[in-house]
């Protein structure tokens, strides 16, 4: 019985890490339709971004992370601004085309500047953490901290979305992109304003992400993989369903890997198969598309 | 105030208008009418920079303004209502409304609760889906949401289409008091009845030109007749 209670509760903690990794997959493809095939590579980068900070100025990775996000946001709005907007339009294959170059030259820039070698987030003490839950359970620190970035993350982008004017802005657009412009919204800005939330976000995954475990530059497009299966699970444009569809997936893998390590992996695309199969749309699709 | 010389636009290859000369003064109320496919909503659509032109081709003051993206168009204070209202559907309905305020020039008279004021049903709904709203009502948010901007200039695109006569005749009775604050209006309109009493001049379109142009009192049926279907 504990066994299996354990084995959910770190199935759930581990779904916020891929919710982190799906929140600005999804807020792009809600956005402006945009489906981003260099996300996972750009989680990299944003680790080594990270990593960098904290080894050049030897802060704690928390806050070398503070310090990495207006960077990454930064970085997301031009490459937004400058590339990915000239991309959209009524074919949707130019962004698939143009940000699976940039997820190989995003590789391959890393591999020539990190070389292939396996990194780490130092966290020091925090690895090894956990709270005692009585009844011989326990869960870790880092993955508890990972679950709570996730749903804070999901909160403040909601908040942003259907509090503020800026959130206001990017549903017109999604919705009807030439209307938005009537209104006096210039379209390819918002595009760049919401690559750099985008990006910020990426920045929270990659913290965790290179904080929990090994990463090296080729691991992208395995995060882009569970980072698609957890917003298609959760429903195109609903950002609670990522959250929903992260964890789905956290918790397939880590019950699939309670009856066999073998299945940790094949569980998770195995639960994601047959939420496609019962419901096509997902869990929580937005009603207007 | 606004003018368009020889403007033209194109859907593709298909040529849609044929070198339209408009004018539109200051306080002025200007319909457009003409059948269907005649280039009407082509023209606004052109102005409102939806459709490339040559620069030349749209002066504002004087300042040549063709080919602008809609976006700045709107902030030198030229609102569309669009054909077919073009509410945001998962925006309520204030948030409809002050999505309008994005191209505001500075100042200005129009606010939500002058919006309310005009249309009084809009407050009542405010918090509702804009898709929740009757035609009548989504016409009204969708003018209520180009007052927003301050425009100088409302262009107004089939405002009348598929409503009740009834619907209708409220929604005109509100253009007296957008002109009061200053506003002209340029609108397209399917109903000659409708555009003949309140408009001070009206063209009428054919095939993408103008086939006649004056006050509605100068113009008779015949002449209005002859222009709308060619002979």
């Amino acid at each position: 019985m504990t066994v299996w209670l354990d084995t959910l509760l770190q199935g759930i903690m581990l779904g916020g890490l891929y919710a982190l990794f799906a929140a600005g997959l999804s807020l792009i493809f809600g956005i402006m339709r945009l489906v981003n095939l260099a996300h996972g590579d750009l989680i990299v980068l944003a680790a080594f971004v990270v990593l960098v900070v904290t080894s050049a100025l030897g802060l704690d990775p928390f806050l070398a992370a503070l310090l990495s996000a207006p960077i990454l946001f930064a970085f997301g709005y031009a490459l937004q601004y400058l590339l990915l907007n000239r991309t959209l339009g009524r074919d949707i294959l130019p962004p698939l085309l143009v940000t699976f170059g940039l997820s190989i030259i995003v590789q391959n820039g890393l591999l020539e500047a990190f070389s292939a070698d396996s990194r780490r987030i130092g966290a020091g003490a925090l690895e090894t953490q956990s709270l005692p839950l009585g009844g011989g359970l326990a869960v870790g620190v880092m993955p508890l901290l990972t679950l709570a970035s996730a749903v804070l993350a999901i909160l403040a982008l909601n908040f942003l979305f259907y509090r503020t004017s800026i959130g206001r802005a990017f549903r017109a657009t999604s919705d009807d992109p030439e209307t938005a412009q009537l209104m006096g919204i210039d379209n390819r800005r918002i595009f760049a304003l919401a690559m750099g939330v985008a990006m910020t976000v990426v920045t929270v995954a990659a913290l965790y992400l290179g904080m929990r475990a090994n990463f090296d530059p080729t691991i992208g497009p395995a995060r882009l993989i569970y980072a698609f299966e957890a917003v298609i699970i959760g429903g195109l444009g609903s950002l609670w369903g990522t959250l929903a569809g992260g964890i789905i997936i956290g918790l397939a893998q880590a019950i699939g890997a309670r009856i066999d390590p073998e299945w940790q992996i094949l569980a998770g695309h195995v639960a994601f198969l047959v939420v496609l199969v019962l419901k096509p749309r997902g869990l929580f699709p937005r009603a207007v598309d | 105030m606004l003018e368009t010389r020889g403007l033209t636009a194109f859907y593709g290859d298909f040529q849609a208008l044929y070198g339209i000369d408009a004018l539109l003064a200051a306080g002025e109320t200007v319909a457009i009418i003409g059948a269907n496919g005649a280039g009407k909503s082509t023209f606004l659509k052109a102005i409102a920079g939806l459709l490339p032109s040559p620069p030349d081709a749209v002066r504002l003051d004087g300042v040549a303004i063709g080919g602008l993206a809609p976006a700045k168009v709107t902030r030198l204070g030229i609102s569309l209502v669009p054909e077919g209202r073009k509410l945001f559907p998962s925006l309520t309905v204030e948030e409809n409304l002050l999505i309008g305020t994005y191209g505001r020039a500075p100042g200005g008279h129009w606010n939500l609760a002058r919006v309310y004021a005009l249309f009084p049903v809009l407050a009542e709904r405010r918090h509702a889906p804009s898709t929740a709203l009757s035609g009548g009502q989504q016409q009204m948010a969708a003018i209520g949401r180009a007052l927003m901007a301050n425009p100088r200039i409302l262009l107004c695109d089939e405002i009348s289409l598929g409503l009740a006569p009834i619907v209708i005749r409220d929604i005109y009775n509100t253009v007296p008091a957008i002109k009061a604050e200053g506003a002209s209006v340029l609108l397209v309109e399917q109903d000659i009845v409708q555009a003949m009493a309140v408009a001070d001049r009206v063209y009428c379109f054919q095939e993408g030109r103008v086939s006649l142009a004056g006050r509605p009192s100068e113009l008779t049926r015949e002449q209005i007749h002859t222009a709308y279907f060619g002979t």
